[in-house]
């Protein structure tokens, strides 16, 4: 899609920016949340920021859901701190510095 | 000495490796390394921003477990309580580093012009089965890594490390309303960093 002009927003859209982050948490109270619902059928820009606000808050939160890597030199410096290098099959050539 | 295996399997549940490690075999110690220093690294990195002091927080962090695994009542995950020693190590350097433009307990209470939001697009890009890839997920850590401080610490205990807004805000000794501030901060600003990669065509996600 082709980018949209830079959001300036108005009134509205900085107070329910300010109300988003409650709303995405499930916090906002409901008489609010009908406030900033209302807003967001008529705003296309604030239906767009809590969209990808929800993405972003989705992916951060499945950060950890795939394997983390240790790089080797890290893992080797940190098994050679606790005396344990013997259990590593391969040492690399330099150490840490 | 070289040349010991590491057994990942010699251990059958976590209270037998806890068991190991309370008795002081080594080998129990090499298995707690090889299964959780990856997750403890991962913490440190996105706790301090900058890979020397991650590692320096990664070795704190296990010559410490090591040392007061006696204390280890197993009320929580082994790997809850390595990840809390993480935090508190990492909580303590950010809290002596210097030439910090702003101090950790600095509040900041509202949102300001840098949180406006200036990239309106949807994400097309953005994967359509919510997988991470390795390549989304080093840009969302690099991402991380450049929040400021102040901000990245609110948001990667309360956003990936699952702490409440509470917690946070008694771990940082700021009060609840700054943490939430600063999450939400934390939040937009991500957003905003993400938004070029998920909208361009190069992006690796899959058209949904």
């Amino acid at each position: 899609m082709s980018a949209k002009p830079e959001h300036s927003p108005d009134h509205d859209c900085r107070q329910v920016l300010s109300e988003l982050n409650d709303y995405v948490d499930g916090e906002l109270s409901a008489e609010l949340c009908v406030e900033l619902e209302a807003h967001l059928d008529q705003c296309e820009n604030c239906q767009i920021v809590l969209d990808t606000l929800h993405k972003t808050v989705y992916l951060v939160q499945h950060l950890d859901d795939t394997p983390q890597k240790l790089p080797g030199d890290v893992e080797y410096r940190l098994f050679a701190a606790l005396d344990l290098e013997a259990f590593l099959p391969e040492q690399p050539g330099d150490g840490k510095g | 000495m070289t040349g010991l295996q590491i057994d990942l399997n010699i251990y059958p549940d976590e209270a037998a490796l806890v068991q190991a490690l309370q008795n002081g075999e080594h080998d129990a110690c090499a298995c707690m390394l090889k299964q959780f220093a990856p997750r403890v690294y991962a913490v440190a990195m996105r706790m301090m921003g900058d890979p020397d002091e991650a590692e320096e927080v990664l070795q704190e962090t296990f010559i410490s477990a090591c040392k007061n695994i006696h204390r280890f009542e197993g009320r929580s995950a082994l790997n809850t309580w390595l990840h809390r020693i993480a935090t508190n190590a990492a909580l303590m350097r950010l809290r002596k580093r210097k030439n910090k433009e702003v101090s950790l307990d600095n509040p900041i209470e509202s949102l300001d012009g840098d949180d406006i939001p200036r990239q309106i697009e949807d994400w097309d890009y953005y994967p359509a089965d919510l997988a991470l890839n390795s390549e989304t997920r080093d840009v969302l850590e690099q991402a991380i890594a450049t929040l400021p401080d102040t901000l990245r610490s609110v948001f990667v205990l309360r956003e990936i490390e699952g702490y409440s807004t509470a917690e946070v805000a008694e771990m940082l000794d700021i009060s609840v309303s700054a943490a939430k501030v600063r999450l939400h901060r934390a939040r937009l600003r991500l957003r905003e960093l993400l938004t070029p990669y998920f909208t361009e065509p190069t992006a690796p996600g899959e058209m949904p």
